[in-house]
């Protein structure tokens, strides 16, 4: 017993800081974040201490659940996700795909498709709230002025204002920022495969689309797999690019995060915690078997 | 090897207790401010960080230099986000106990939130002691007053929500009269339809609360100005005909706006109305700063008048000032509530401002010449609370209404949805 403490004691001491500011400051406050979403702390009063709040378990879920607000503002991100895990895993296995042909000027194509990533959501917001103004005809600008010149008329609309479908057009800039992202996550993938295999592929016979189908795509899945939960928890918890192209209020781009500052905003720190909470366990689902899968790998 | 160990776990003990230190050491400030008879620091918390707000501040700064040479003001400015940075960080320091000696807020129901968490003391005693309640109009105290009866801040400037901002050369260029004095909202929307027949944005405006505060001046205009108040105190029916008919008028008048409207702020949709590129905008008085600063004159290069329907009425928000619980300086508090409500403190304040004091005994010759219109206004009209803006109804309330009507302008729901949940949020 002494002599393990002796042996782990001074690691565990070094470690000690950081265990205890982790712990404190993320699992502990994930610990006070539940507490209070399980109360009816709901008013300014309440949240001093001033008045008595009281616990009421699971009846914020229950009843942000069953608000048709919040309903439109899960439907929101889960689009919003789909378009954008879609759009750029096929434009960035693309980029990657044409980069990975030995072409000229390699090093200028990855660095431009690579440079979205640097600029920030809020900035990038600005710039995207102006192209993507929803005027039409006369008073067009942006994209929709764009059509007009290049004669596609037709393809002029709202963008971000439809009600339902308004919260995919703010997945376009997120795609053009992240796509870069993912082509050179697949891009390495590409050039971790070693060209014997292709080799050996070639002179089995097997033919181009045989080599990616039983060689290439299989080597390329953990990438693809991290690339989807990378860009996945992203899309969850999509805030600023919505709050720098739209506005906290603007119902058409509701989603869970707006909802939590909106809520926080109005001292209602239930709910706010609520719904912090349900985007955690959102989160988790989709990165605990993905870190248990890891893990299982490792050990291997 | 033996040594090492040591070496390591003495390192290891050193970090710990720093880091310790460091830890127990972070409450250091906020309870320096040494309260005696008439002096130290004094924080003034505002959102007043740049333009004519920052001047306006700095102004106010040197009327408190004079007045009270003892103490010393420190600038407790937070910039970003009209004011939400600052309130959110204001928030935090209510809630550990480290308020600043003073901040500034909506006068009005938005202050009922730090009531009813008891973060702010009632200033009621001070309004006789400074001589206020003889020099602000007795309709703006009835307005400052909370449920309970008692004021909790003293107001430093007066704003106008209810006003139509024109552009007199579209008006002319489309065969209307700029001079033209519309008696109601129908009026006001015939114009609005002839321009609208000639392709021209007959009137702009902008993202979520601007369609609040156009909704607020239409309710205004159709109800009138008892039953407007009343909508906040529960003696009008939000699920009346008469709110249903404003609605409706607020609906017709939302057709005639720019398309773009939810990703433009206030600015931007003023600069519509500057450029020729709209007609009207109903906007708050803030707005005759974006006129003046581009070398705009009122009444050739632009009009302004009441919300058609509101004449006589004025519709206000106002800043102010407040005492925190637990100020470290409640005499400086006091000190800087007593320029706040002072002439020669309001005056300086407007001067650079563009607001209007909230004391009628102000000289109008030595404002501009829209202020002197709005004084003359303040002082005679009705005075009712604005609801975008904090006077009438608590954030809480504010943001259900935001909400409410964003899902309507985006066309979500109908008119019917659109008042059950106006009601449902003004019962809170």
């Amino acid at each position: 017993m002494l002599k393990t403490l002796r042996r782990a004691g001074p690691a565990l001491l070094l470690l000690a800081p950081s265990l205890i500011l982790v712990g404190v400051f993320v699992y502990g406050l994930i610990v006070a974040n539940f507490q209070t979403s399980v109360t009816d702390n709901h008013t300014a009063a309440q949240a001093t201490g001033r008045e008595p709040s009281v616990v009421v378990w699971f009846r914020n879920y229950t009843d942000l659940l069953a608000s048709e607000a919040f309903q439109h503002s899960l439907a929101n991100l889960v689009l919003y996700t789909a378009v954008f895990l879609v759009g750029t895993m096929v434009m960035g296995f693309l980029w990657a795909w044409m980069l990975d042909k030995p072409i000229r000027g390699e090093g200028i194509f990855r660095s431009v498709y690579l440079f979205p990533m640097a600029v920030s959501f809020v900035a990038s917001g600005v710039v995207w709230r102006w192209l993507l103004n929803s005027n039409q005809g006369e008073q067009a600008s942006g994209l929709n002025r764009l059509f007009q010149i290049v004669g596609l008329d037709f393809l002029q609309n709202n963008w971000w204002n439809n009600v339902t479908f308004g919260i995919t057009a703010i997945a376009i800039p997120a795609i053009w920022q992240l796509s870069g992202y993912v082509m050179a996550l697949f891009l390495a993938g590409f050039r971790g495969i070693p060209e014997e295999l292709r080799e050996a592929a070639r002179i089995d016979g097997a033919s181009e689309w045989k080599l990616y189908r039983h060689v290439l795509f299989p080597q390329l899945s953990p990438i693809a797999l991290s690339a989807l939960i990378i860009i996945g928890h992203m899309s969850l918890k999509a805030f600023d690019l919505i709050m720098s192209i739209s506005k906290p209020a603007n119902y058409q781009t509701k989603v869970p995060a707006v909802d939590m500052y909106v809520f926080k905003s109005s001292f209602d720190y239930a709910n706010s915690a609520a719904v912090g909470a349900i985007l955690l366990i959102i989160v988790a689902v989709i990165i605990v078997p993905y870190l248990v899968n890891l893990h299982r790998q490792e050990k291997r | 090897m033996r040594l090492d160990h040591r070496m390591a776990r003495a390192t290891a003990l050193a970090a710990a207790v720093a880091l310790a230190l460091a830890a127990c050491g972070g409450d250091g400030d906020g309870g320096d401010g040494d309260a005696g008879d008439g002096g130290g620091d004094v924080e003034v918390f505002t959102w007043w960080a740049a333009g004519s707000e920052k001047a306006g501040l700095d102004a106010l700064v040197g009327v408190f230099g004079e007045q009270n040479p003892d103490f010393t003001f420190v600038n407790g400015a937070v910039a970003g986000g009209a004011g939400s940075a600052a309130k959110d960080l204001l928030q935090t320091r209510l809630q550990a106990q480290d308020p600043p000696d003073t901040f500034q807020a909506h006068a009005g129901a938005e202050l009922q939130d730090y009531i009813d968490a008891a973060q702010i003391e009632d200033v009621s005693d001070l309004y006789d002691e400074f001589g206020l309640t003889d020099v602000f109009p007795a309709d703006l105290v009835d307005r400052l007053r909370s449920d309970d009866g008692a004021i909790y801040s003293i107001p430093s400037n007066i704003h106008r929500a209810n006003l139509v901002w024109a552009n007199p050369t579209v008006l002319e260029d489309n065969g209307i009269d700029p001079e033209t004095a519309y008696a109601d909202l129908d009026a006001w929307m015939a114009d609005l339809d002839k321009l609208k027949a000639a392709g021209i944005t007959p009137l702009s405006v902008a993202t979520t609360w601007t369609q609040v505060h156009l909704l607020e001046t239409v309710l205004l205009a159709s109800l009138g100005p008892d039953a407007y108040q009343g909508l906040w105190d529960g003696s009008t029916d939000w699920e009346g005909a008469e709110v249903t008919t404003a609605l409706e008028d607020f609906e017709k008048l939302m057709s005639y706006t720019n398309t773009d409207r939810d990703g433009l702020d206030w600015p931007e949709a003023t600069q519509l109305v500057i450029d020729g590129g709209a007609a009207f905008n109903v906007m708050g008085d803030w707005a005759v700063a974006a006129f003046e600063e581009q070398d705009k004159a009122l009444n050739t290069d632009f009009t302004v008048f009441p919300v058609p329907g509101s004449d006589g009425v004025f519709d206000f928000l106002a800043d102010s000032f407040t005492i925190p619980v637990g100020a470290p300086n409640p005499d400086g508090a006091k000190a800087w509530l007593e320029t706040v409500g002072s002439l020669e403190g309001q005056v300086a304040f407007n001067k650079a401002k563009g607001s209007i004091p909230a004391r009628t005994d102000a000289d109008p010759a030595e404002f501009s010449e829209y202020q002197q219109t709005a004084i003359d206004s303040f002082a005679t009209d009705t005075i009712v609370s604005s609801l975008a803006h904090g006077a009438a109804a608590p954030i809480a309330t504010l943001n259900a209404i935001s909400d409410a009507t964003s899902k309507f302008t985006t066309g979500a729901s109908d008119l019917a949805a659109f008042q059950s949940e106006l009601a449902a949020a003004a019962m809170g």
